[in-house]
């Protein structure tokens, strides 16, 4: 008997609970009340007028940038975990050795700050 | 037992179909949003190992966070889904001959791929049940493998710096906030007092 | 066949009970916690709030809700019909999937994991999916840009929430939540709460919860003087109402982490009150919290976007990543 998954199957009843709960509070609207669409009401809002073109824009480059950054800072906090817990047991290397992680990362921070990959204009 | 192999089919087999749909499907967005059903069933199948940590770094990091990417670099790329099936037939070729080279690859990895035991005999923590996985992980990553962590480190580091120097393009008309300038300024340097005469400009 | 049915059916039966007991005190809470909002935003501004409905307008949430119900559903034709019933769906969903782990007294948790904060910072950070999908699939120009800014948005602060948490956990030592509750009893009460050694990470946390959830003054998804009502334009009915639902559970969510994390859980804050059960305390810390956050929503001015961005990347990160040294020198030699 594995013991760890049997720690998660309340967590996928839950789910599997939610989900239903959910799903009945969204069908309901679809079952009672009534739906009388038409061609103006089902148009994309847009302050009045027929949209120009199509939504799908082009978008500012800068929201990649602030993805990219988001990915890299939350490996660090995946590596930050185990360490958190077992600083008692890894003593002084261990801590040196996470320092040095973050210092050269750190390194990479100062110079995306000092380039401008920070501002936002 | 049955329930854990039970499970194990169940997310394998909609892990499978999800990765099915991500090529199939003709509209990428829905490719990445099946892409992100295939982690998480990949997640549960780690639970099923006992890699707890794991399962849930796959979910944190891969669809928190890379899959977000993904989603914003497919929003962006502004294809017009019908021009896709067209272009098809002209890569065909460069994809198969890459789909056999994979796939031949593949059978070697399969069919040389023998248990080395003396790495698992040798770890120096046993997997017994006095620490969880995540405390295994810890007592042996920032220590032993300390050369493999800091090229982890190291690795970062050259990704922020690469999308940094691609990236960033500053328009110089920008018009940007200085807080400090603002905090700094006093009534002193901003209010000058001038003796007007009536019926003269300044 | 007896044996499966004793082994398994019968415990998930008392599981499915427990889950769907959870699931509506959540959601009959939550109504009210709606109906306390909006009574604290009234009074701040001097006016009644809601009034009418039931005494002191307490059953207004279920008018409410009622009304969503009646309402007819409109999805635009425009859309990816699939994708935008998806998304407030998934936002519900994933927000009250976080509550499994939360333990509201000692022992009372559906399923007490061993790494509960990982589970929690793993849901949390779906939310944004909800987000996107919704924006994206609505195929229509204020719904897309209030989705980006507010992805944007929510994966900033997340990274501050990461470090936070990481503060947390190596004075705790544990990843499990109800160890963490238990590593902050002891005899001195309120002064053994995580809240004091590491009151400024508990204020970057509070704050960076209120962005994480888009509350004001980080409403800018849904920015009405310049987005209309950002990702939530096309919506309407009880999609519309999913998303609300979603986004309250998840404020709830973020008093209930705070209350865990920093304020002591379930413990009494003098030990004389130990007679009062820990499950009020609970109760008590979360209502203060959300108290906190109708109170930040009546009083802030909405931020500008720069502005949002700077105080993420440039103020709490390295404040946090800082303070994540700081402990740690601390733990490794004072303590």
């Amino acid at each position: 008997m594995n013991p760890i998954i049997l720690d998660y199957l309340p967590i996928l009843i839950f789910i599997g609970v939610a989900i239903v709960v959910s799903a009945a509070l969204m069908g309901s609207s679809f079952i009672l009340a009534k739906s009388n669409p038409d061609n103006e009401k089902l148009s994309t809002y847009e302050c009045g007028f027929e949209p120009f073109e199509n939504a799908r824009v082009k978008f500012d480059i800068r929201f990649y940038l602030v993805a990219i950054l988001f990915i890299i800072f939350d490996l660090e906090v995946a590596f930050l975990f185990p360490w958190a817990i077992t600083l008692g047991k890894i003593g002084v290397f261990g801590y040196i050795s996470m320092m040095i992680f973050l210092a050269v990362l750190t390194v990479g921070f100062v110079y995306e700050w000092k380039k401008g990959a920070l501002e936002w204009d | 037992m049955i329930v854990v192999s039970l499970l194990f089919y169940l997310f394998s087999f909609i892990m499978i179909a999800s990765a099915f749909m991500v090529i199939l499907s003709r509209n990428p967005v829905h490719s990445v949003l099946f892409l992100i059903l295939c982690f998480f069933n990949s997640a549960g199948i780690f639970l099923i190992l006992g890699a707890e940590f794991l399962a849930f770094i796959l979910v944190i990091v891969y669809v928190g966070a890379v899959a977000v990417l993904f989603l914003f670099v497919v929003m962006m790329l502004d294809v017009e889904f019908k021009s896709i099936s067209s272009t098809v037939i002209s890569y065909l070729p460069i994809g198969l001959t890459i789909g056999v080279i994979v796939l031949a690859e593949l059978m070697l990895v399969l069919f040389t791929w023998k248990r080395d035991y003396s790495v698992t005999d040798n770890l120096s923590i046993t997997t017994d049940k006095q620490y969880s996985n995540t405390e295994i992980i810890g007592l042996v990553l920032y220590t032993d493998n300390i050369l493999f962590f800091q090229l982890a480190g190291l690795i970062l580091l050259a990704s922020m710096i690469g999308a940094i120097v691609l990236t960033v393009n500053h328009r110089p008309s920008a018009k940007r906030q200085d807080i400090n300038k603002q905090v700094e300024r006093d009534a002193e340097s901003s209010i000058k007092n001038i003796d007007m005469k009536p019926g003269s400009g300044i | 066949m007896d044996n499966i049915l004793s082994m398994y059916l019968y415990p998930a039966a008392i599981i499915a009970a427990k889950s769907v007991f959870l699931i509506t005190t959540l959601l009959i809470t939550i109504a009210f916690l709606l109906l306390a909002d909006r009574k604290i935003w009234a009074a701040v501004q001097m006016r009644r709030g809601p009034n009418v409905v039931g005494a002191f307008g307490l059953l207004q949430s279920f008018a409410d809700l009622l009304k969503f119900v009646l309402k007819e559903v409109i999805i635009p034709s425009k859309a990816d019909k699939a994708v935008f019933l998806l998304a407030p769906f998934v936002t519900t969903v994933f927000a009250i999937s976080a509550w499994a782990v939360i333990p509201f007294d000692a022992g009372i948790v559906l399923a007490d994991i061993n790494i509960g904060v990982l589970y929690i910072l793993a849901i949390s950070s779906l939310g944004v999916y909800g987000i996107i999908m919704g924006g994206w699939a609505s195929n229509s120009k204020y719904p897309f840009l209030g989705a980006l800014r507010s992805a944007a948005q929510m994966v900033s602060y997340e990274v501050s929430i990461g470090f936070v948490i990481i503060t947390v956990i190596l004075l705790s030592g544990s990843l499990n939540l109800t160890d963490i509750v238990n590593a902050q009893s002891g005899d001195y009460g309120i002064l053994n709460w995580y809240f004091i050694p590491l009151f400024p990470m508990f204020v970057v946390f509070f704050i960076s919860a209120l962005a994480e959830t888009n509350r004001p003054p980080f409403d800018l998804p849904e920015a009405e003087s310049e987005l209309v009502a950002g990702f939530m334009v096309e919506y309407s009915s009880t999609p519309y109402l999913m998303f609300m639902l979603g986004e309250y559970v998840s404020i709830v969510l973020m008093c209930a982490f705070a209350t865990i994390l920093f304020l002591g859980g379930w413990h009494a804050p003098l030990p004389i009150l130990d007679f009062i059960p820990g499950f009020v305390w609970f109760v008590i810390k979360v209502c203060f919290m959300f108290f906190m956050f109708a109170m930040v929503k009546a009083m802030v001015p909405r931020y500008r976007y720069d502005q949002l961005m700077r105080l993420g990347w440039k103020v709490f990160l390295p404040l946090s990543l800082v303070m994540v040294a700081v402990t740690a020198t601390f733990v490794v030699f004072f303590k």
